[in-house]
Formats: structure tokens, sequence, C-alpha cells
């Protein structure tokens, strides 16, 4: 119950945090628009309102992604020059219950990135909205919010050891849309790289949307999603020690 | 039995030089540092900028592994059982980071009460009764960003006792501070020894140290050279006199040979804006001032004066020793 109001509580104050800068705002208005269009442009020539409805969503998951993806390598970042780094891991409980809520804010903040992406691909190209499922819609939503999260934190806890990299959150963006099928379908990659996008839980998330919006069964799609999710929660709990140690001994938390 | 045992502790860190053909650097941070505070007590490590103070509270709260060395903090291993140590201390350094800008007051304050386990029945109250200590009641629901550096480093002292610790670790907790502000800050802190609480300070302000605290320990390039009550160091100074010259380039090998000559307590140079301070302790039944001109043949000499010694000279002296 306490690790749950812990986890409820960091994701509050960092969702606050979040929504409270100028900066990272600006960029969640400017993507929608910019990936709402990408997906026109590739899928208007199919002319097929599954076909650009499809496009839509893949485009709006890459807003989640991204908002996911490039935040979450900047957080400890702005953990190190607000100087609460040190603050944090000098608090007595597993570091993995301070750094997940912070990357589950802020593939949360994603959804916006999601619905905005829609609502413009609507408004401005006239793709439909027509949702087969929606609850398990809101479902699969869901769980690609976690596992989002889940990946952004296996990835964070590098960070809190090697400062520089934040920069790799940025190089993770393009081969997650593209491995993860989000732009374009899986089918047309080589073969060598569907074992990749397998274990990737991003993939199975966007299954799972794209199922239940289309009307398919977007159940097992989610399962899979939110196991790979839960792996990569395991990975990250089981790394965050020995990272922790290398940091402690190479005096690395109190660079900025 | 202490609450802090630090046994032989150093700690170097490594950087790197050059870009194309890197090497590595050694640097000695902290050299044997080795101390213990009892239950109850105040002790204060001075020291120049530097010296290894911040380098020395990191290895006790955790957040560095000493290169050799132990420490125990309430009989816990500062690094095998750094969990149950962090539990027990709370932290709190000086400057306006270590603050989410972002966050009111009140919203810093419940995050970490809930990082340290302060149970949730109580936070409220804890909460409310910090920032009545600390002065920032009616205040907490403001964003901090619009805090002033003296709002700031008050709020980090009522971070710092969320969990009510029994050990406290202030690391130049007034460093910035206006005097009315570091005024203030230094009453709460004699009042939180008045609670029972242990606490390390770590401070280059004599006048803080000597106002505070119950022990001493001198440190200077990664070693304690002294320590004791404020008492007893001052003691060291209470006899004899210290001639200021004030000089423009004095060459090491000259400071050198005034340590030799006979009478001389201890030499140090200052350097100040335009020019450097040679003060000159030395007994007080010898008159060394013309020896010490004497030995200055060549430099350029400005004003001479003499005084009584100081508490802050014995210190200057301490740390600027060879």
């Amino acid at each position: 119950m306490r690790t749950l109001r812990l986890l409820g509580v960091g994701w509050l104050y960092h969702m606050k945090m979040i929504s409270r800068s100028p900066f990272e705002g600006f960029g969640q208005v400017i993507w929608p628009i910019f990936f709402a269009t990408v997906a026109f442009l590739v899928f208007r020539a199919g002319d097929s309102p599954r076909t650009l409805l499809y496009a839509s969503l893949g485009a709006a998951v890459m807003g989640m992604w991204s908002a996911t993806s490039t935040t979450a390598g900047g957080a400890m970042q702005r953990e190190r020059w607000h100087g609460t780094l040190e603050l944090l891991v000098a608090t007595p409980v597993h570091f993995a219950l301070v750094l997940l809520p912070v990357t589950l804010a802020m593939s949360t903040i994603g959804i916006y990135s999601l619905v905005a992406t829609l609502l413009y691909g609507h408004f401005l190209f006239g793709i439909a909205l027509t949702i087969v499922h929606p609850l398990l819609f809101a479902l699969a939503v869901l769980g690609t919010v976690l596992s989002f999260g889940a990946l952004g934190f296996a990835f964070a806890v590098t960070f809190v050891r090697f400062r520089a990299a934040w920069a790799i959150g940025n190089l993770l963006e393009y081969p997650v849309w593209l491995i993860g099928g989000f732009l374009v379908p899986l089918a047309l990659f080589p073969d060598w790289v569907r074992p990749i996008s397998w274990v990737l839980a991003p993939t199975w998330g966007m299954n799972a949307i794209r199922e239940s919006a289309l009307g398919g069964s977007p159940l097992p799609d989610l399962a899979l999603c939110l196991a790979l999710g839960g792996l990569n929660v395991a990975i990250g709990v089981l790394v965050t020690e020995h990272v922790l140690r290398a940091a402690r001994v190479r005096a690395a938390l109190s660079l900025s | 039995m202490a609450v802090v045992e630090a046994q032989d502790l150093h700690r170097t860190y490594r950087t790197h030089t050059g870009t194309l053909r890197r090497r590595v650097k050694e640097i000695e941070a902290v050299r044997g540092v080795s101390f213990e505070i009892e239950k109850g007590e105040l002790f204060g490590l001075l020291g120049p900028n530097g010296a290894g103070k911040t380098t020395t509270i990191k290895m006790l709260i955790t957040l560095l592994i000493p290169t050799s060395g132990s420490a125990r903090v309430l009989g816990h291993d500062v690094v095998k059982e750094a969990r149950e140590v962090r539990k027990r201390i709370g932290y709190v350094f000086g400057g306006e980071r270590g603050v989410y800008e972002r966050l009111s007051g009140y919203d810093n304050l419940r995050y970490f009460a809930e990082l340290y386990g302060v149970p949730a029945k109580i936070q409220k109250a804890r909460i409310e009764e910090l920032l009545e200590l600390v002065g920032l009641k009616g205040r907490e629901q403001e964003r901090a960003e619009g805090y002033s550096r003296g709002m700031k480093q008050r709020l980090h002292v009522a971070r710092g006792l969320l969990h009510d610790p029994e050990v406290l670790f202030l690391d130049e907790p007034t460093i910035g501070l206006d005097p009315v502000g570091a005024r203030e800050l230094r009453a709460t802190i004699a009042s939180l020894t008045d609670a029972g609480k242990t606490i390390l300070l770590t401070t280059h302000y004599m006048f803080e140290a000597d106002a505070l605290c119950d022990r001493i320990a001198v440190i200077s390039q990664g070693e304690i050279v002294a320590t004791g009550t404020p008492g007893q160091l001052k003691s060291r100074v209470e006899s004899g006199s210290v001639t200021e010259v004030e000089v423009y380039g004095v060459p090491d090998e000259t400071v050198e040979r005034l340590r030799k000559l006979e009478g001389v307590l201890a030499v140090w140079v200052e350097e100040r804006e335009q020019t450097q301070v040679l003060s000159v302790q030395t007994r007080a039944d010898i008159q060394l001032t013309a020896a010490i001109l004497g030995h200055l043949n060549g430099a350029n000499v400005g004003r001479v004066s003499q005084r009584e010694p100081t508490l802050e000279d014995a210190y200057v002296a301490l740390v600027t020793a060879e």
C-alpha cells in the first residue's frame, strides 16, 4: 500500500512539474501536428478511411513514444541540474520507486499527444475517427502508456550513471517508430528485424491500439505488451542497485 | 558508542585530461580522515574550499563510497548498510539547488515526506510544524522558484528534518545567505541540538563554528590538522603577536626562510584583491619586524602592522601550513 502511494505521489508531482514546463509543453503542441501531417501524406495514396485511421493511430503512438523517449533521457539530467538527484538517492527507498513514477508521468503526458494527433488528423485532413471497441481502445492506450513508462524506466536507470546518456533517449526515438511498426507495417521490414520488434513492448501496444480501433481482438497483444513492460521494470530494478553503486564509486551523482 | 565514527577515510577522484591523448589523473580529496561524534554533539568540520569537507560528508551520508577506510553512523556501515543509514539521517546542503522550483514549498516537503516513509497520518501535521520552525508558514503554497535564497535554504532544513532523523549532516548551510538570514539559520541549528539531535556541520566560517560547535576538526588538503573544542583551538594562539605585511609577489622560499626564524610560531600568506598579506605569528617576547622586513628585501612591501592574534589566525595558520 505504501509503495503504491509512493508511486502515486511521485507520478502526481512529476506530472505537475512537466505540465508547468513551457519548453516541454511547446513540443507537445508541435509534435502532434507534425505526426498527423506525416501520416496523412504517407497514406493518402491508399485513399481508404481504414488505412488513414491505421496511419493516424500509428502517428498518434509515435507522439506518445517521442514524449517518453526524449523526456525520459532528460529526466535524470534535469535532476542533476536541479541538484535533486543526490537528494533522491540519499532517501531510504529503493531508487526504482523514485524513478519509475518519473517515466510513467512522461508517458502519461503522451496521452495528450495521442489525442491531439488523432484530432488534428480528423479536423485538418478529415480522417474518420471510428473506434470499434472504445473500452478496449482505452485499455490498450493505458497498457501502452504503462509499457512506454516501463521501457523509459529501463533506459533512464543507466542515465543515473552516465550523465551524457540523455542523448541516447533522442537516438532511440526514430528506431522504435520504425521497429515498433508505428509508421509502416512490420511486414515491409527484412525478417531479421522482426525478433527485435517482438521484444519491444511498444510493438504490442501499437497492435493492441489498432486492433481495438479497427475491430480485431486486442487482448493477446495487450497481454504481451504488459508482460514485456513488466519485464522491462524487472530488468530496470535489477540493474538499479549496480548502477547506483557504480555512480557512488565514480562520484557521478553530483556531476551536472 | 559514538554516533558517527570515521576511520582513516580516503577518497580519490579520477579525472581525465586531454582529448586525443587522454590521461587519467588522480586527485586525493580526502587523505585519512578519522573522528568520532558523540550523541547530542554538534561537531564542526572546518576548512577552506576544496579541503575535503563535502567529500567527507558525502561518504558519511552514503552518496560516495570511500576509496579506503570505513565509517559507521549509529552503528551501521555506510557502504554495506546504506539504507539503514539513510533512514536515520538528514542531509542539508547550502545554496539554491536541491529544490523542485516548479513545485510549491509544501509539495516539495510532501514529496520528500513520502520518500522518507513519513506515515500518511502524520505528514500534514509534521509539515505544518516544520514550516513553523523554519519560518515559511504562510508562503508554503507558492512555487519555490519565487523563493529567495534564504527561503530555499530554510526549505532545505525543513526537508532534512521531515523524518525526525537522529543525526543531521549540514554541509555549509549558511553559504550565500545575508547576515540576518544566516543568523536566523544558526539559531535554528542551535535549537536542534537542544532537541537532542547529533549534528555534523561543515563550514568555512570560523566564527560560525565557534558559535555553534561543541568540538571542531580543522581539515586542510584532505587531512585533519587539528581537533578540539573552540576554547582549545583558541588557546593555541592566545600568546604572541601577529605582524602583517602587505607584499606584492612574495616567493615561497622567503616564506620558508621566515618559518625557520627563531621565535616564529606560524607564517601564512593570504591573497587579497591587489596584494598578498604575509602574516607572521611570533612569540610575545621577541621583536622580529626588522628581521621579517630584512628577509623581504627585494620584494615590493606595502603597509606593515602589528596586532594581537585572533581565533581566525589559528584557523588560517592551520589551513595554510605546508
